[in-house]
């Protein structure tokens, strides 16, 4: 499965790791939540990052007391219509403060870029059918969002308002031409 | 009414082009129908019986003169000259073709309308009460708050692939006429002890196969607080609404299981962790989308209108159509005319180009360029000066738009049914117009008084037959379509859910039956009483008695 970050295709240095496999010492794994907070001992000897697997049932707060040790965390989508991660995704970033990788694995479309960016993934496991040009137009098609709080680089209107006035385009029907550098 | 300015008129269109991208994508076999089915359905882009249907928001049930021309004109060039409003103060077409949609958008852009989330399993378009703005009865105009919440919900992205559907009305009036309680969210706006204005939450409402009606969470929230309040409840139901099984999905469902009062408190939990400041609309925004809203300019009237009461008096058929079609405006010397797409044995909620057309220009003379279309399926001019009333009433008889039955029981709301839907399992509209030609004599409807019948298709319920004084659900068995009637559902401040009678009738009993309820209902009721107030005294045994004894 090709790896997106920054719109573009990226190395994958992470493993998943089965559970019966022995943990490495080195190298960067990914593990399933139950084993890293039984394991979270060793976990904390590794020289290699470690990062987790939750299923998109699991509330984020579970994991709260371990953001330090985490670099990484995979939310998954069973199915591209199950939109639970979105959640898991938005109060990591935002409540819980993590700031590691968040990686959307599974079912993962691109016409769904741009709201997966916007609540704070950054990395993207995508099907091999998924064209990065596909991923980058789809990412960038909305150059603006109604929702104050979110990340992402669509524009929200008070920031827009803040770089320039904005007008009142009643009965002008020009006005996508005449805003396009936003 | 709200304009767009140049953030909103981007947003728009910068969603047609995506769209338009899906759809080519779609028509050049790089999307599979499996993968473009989510995405046109966030378009309001639905693959019927016959062919792909449109739906177009009409944002809480608000258009202008050059919108409602512009329905005109779509209807003509993409459709076959008639437009279908819908019980969720929408407008559907029924035969637009694929490679033309992303076209028919842009031609609503122009007018500052669009199809953003008309289906699929996000906010919907939010309804609101038809007569805000201009009822006698409101405490505030709700309108501002409902283009707000059309705003946060356009393209939101954490709660656009929700378990389900979830639909938004709000009222700012005692009288609820957005059926608010029937609602995944129904808000109103109400006075606090200290007189001060914020919404009462009710959370859980629903028809379909498992109709409910919604509970209270909060009993007052600071107005400002509204948007920050629905993420938590939003969040809430993403991560726990059931995904397992469709029926179950909705957040009705997820009350239900929980409880009211562990919902509530799951919510007020999740409430408390939001960064509230960080998401709310600064106090500028409001006060700019408020403006939009403030009262048009209303001429400065007496309240009675010596021609208007001389037409009244004169004119027994103009006096019916007041008595049933207009109603009090807050304004003083202006009335609320309910425009009725109900005519005896027609399709409810159908209007020709020509109609939607004399309605706009009609608006634009008489009514302040304001038009609204009702749950109920019908339209409102909401500010007409009772002394251009009986001009209105001659024009709209030109049209056919001055049927005098609004609340009578011609007044039908029915969803397509098997005539166009891919989901019903019965005819409604046929089932529809043989009620209205039966009962549609104006002197016997004026007999029976105020009745609310309502069809529907099938199980989902969109012609709210739950809600219905009677409802009917159009079913099938071994190839047959056969209807349920419940009695005694009400759609609004005094909600109730309809019972189910007994054992259903064919399509060509079903009539008959409902007569026999109707015919009950007028011999045993006591000093007036509505026959849902009869219902309510003597219950469903009468009824029952009779129409099995006949049948």
């Amino acid at each position: 499965m090709p790896l997106i970050k920054n719109g573009q295709i990226a190395d994958d240095t992470w493993q998943v790791l089965e559970d019966d496999a022995p943990l490495p010492e080195q190298g960067d794994v990914i593990v399933a939540l139950e084993r890293f907070l039984a394991e979270i001992d060793q976990i904390r000897t590794r020289s290699g990052r470690t990062g987790i697997a939750i299923e998109n049932t699991v509330d984020p707060q579970e994991v709260t007391a371990h953001l330090d040790d985490l670099d990484l965390i995979a939310l998954d989508f069973p199915a591209f219509t199950d939109g639970r991660a979105y959640s898991q995704a938005r109060q990591l970033r935002t409540k819980q403060g993590y700031t590691g990788e968040l990686r959307a694995t599974g079912n993962v479309l691109a016409d769904q870029a741009g709201f997966l960016l916007q609540v704070g993934f950054d990395a993207f496991e995508v099907a091999a059918d998924q064209s990065l040009d596909v991923w980058n137009k789809a990412a960038n098609s909305m150059a603006l969002a109604y929702q104050r709080g979110y990340g992402g680089t669509q524009k929200t209107r008070d920031k827009l308002q803040a770089a320039r006035p904005l007008a009142n385009t009643s009965n002008c029907a020009l006005a996508v031409e005449q805003s396009l550098p936003i | 009414m709200y304009r767009y300015d140049e953030f909103d008129t981007t947003f728009v269109r910068q969603r047609v082009d995506q769209f338009r991208d899906q759809v080519n994508r779609r028509v050049s076999g790089e999307l599979t129908e499996e993968q473009f089915r989510p995405l046109r359905l966030m378009n309001g882009l639905y693959l019927q019986l016959h062919a792909y249907m449109l739906r177009v928001a009409v944002p809480y049930g608000t258009l202008n003169a050059a919108q409602m021309r512009k329905l005109a004109f779509i209807a003509d060039k993409y459709d076959k000259g008639y437009g279908h409003f819908t019980t969720r103060q929408n407008i559907q077409y029924n035969w637009p073709k694929l490679p033309d949609v992303p076209d028919i958008l842009d031609h609503l852009a122009d007018v500052e309308m669009h199809a953003i989330q008309t289906s699929g399993n996000c906010i919907r378009n939010v309804t609101a009460d038809q007569w805000s703005g201009a009822a006698a009865d409101e405490v505030e105009d709700p309108r501002p708050y409902a283009e707000l919440m059309r705003q946060w919900s356009s393209l939101h992205p954490e709660f656009s692939f929700l378990p389900r559907k979830f639909k938004i009305a709000v009222t700012g009036a005692q009288a609820d006429r957005a059926a608010i309680a029937y609602h995944d969210i129904g808000l109103r706006l109400k006075k606090n002890g200290s007189d001060e204005i914020g919404f009462e939450v009710l959370v859980g409402g629903g028809m379909g196969r498992t109709p409910m009606i919604a509970a209270r969470i909060r009993d007052w929230l600071p107005k400002q607080e509204l948007l920050a309040y629905l993420e938590a409840i939003m969040r809430v139901y993403n991560l726990h609404g059931r995904r397992d099984n469709k029926y179950k999905a909705r957040i009705k469902i997820l009350v239900h299981e929980l409880g009211a009062e562990e919902f509530t408190s799951q919510v007020e939990e999740e409430y408390t962790r939001i960064d509230a400041p960080r998401v709310m609309p600064p106090a500028q925004e409001l006060e700019r989308i408020a403006a939009y809203f403030a009262p048009p300019a209303f001429d400065d009237l007496q309240d009675d209108s010596p021609k208007f009461m001389q037409h009244e008096e004169e004119d027994a058929a103009f006096a019916q159509w007041v008595e049933r079609n207009v109603a009090a405006h807050k304004q003083r010397g202006y009335a609320i005319v309910n425009v009725s797409l109900k005519p005896v044995g027609g399709v409810p909620g159908d209007a020709s180009s020509d109609q939607m057309r004399a309605v706009a220009d009609l608006a634009e003379q008489l009514s302040l360029d304001e038009i609204r279309v009702t749950h109920e399926q019908n339209l409102v001019l909401p500010h007409v000066r009772k002394q251009d009333l009986y001009r209105l009433w001659q024009e709209l008889k030109k049209h056919e738009l001055a049927d005098a039955n609004i609340g009578l029981a011609t007044d039908i709301i029915a969803c397509p049914g098997l005539d166009y839907c891919a989901l019903a399992t019965a005819r409604s509209i046929p089932i529809s117009q043989d009620i209205s030609n039966r009962l549609g004599d104006i002197a016997r409807q004026r007999e029976i008084g105020d009745l609310k019948i309502k069809i529907s298709g099938c199980i989902n319920a969109c012609g709210h037959h739950h809600a219905g004084h009677i409802g009917i659900l159009g079913l099938e068995k071994r190839g047959q379509e056969y209807y349920q009637i419940t009695l005694g559902g009400s759609g609004d401040e005094r909600a109730s859910v309809g019972e189910i009678i007994g054992p259903g009738f064919s399509s060509e009993t079903v009539t008959d039956a409902v007569e026999t309820i109707v015919d009950t209902y007028v011999g045993l009721r006591q000093n007036g009483e509505t026959f849902i107030e009869a219902y309510r005294r003597v219950g469903p045994d009468p009824f029952k008695e009779a129409v099995y004894a006949a049948h």
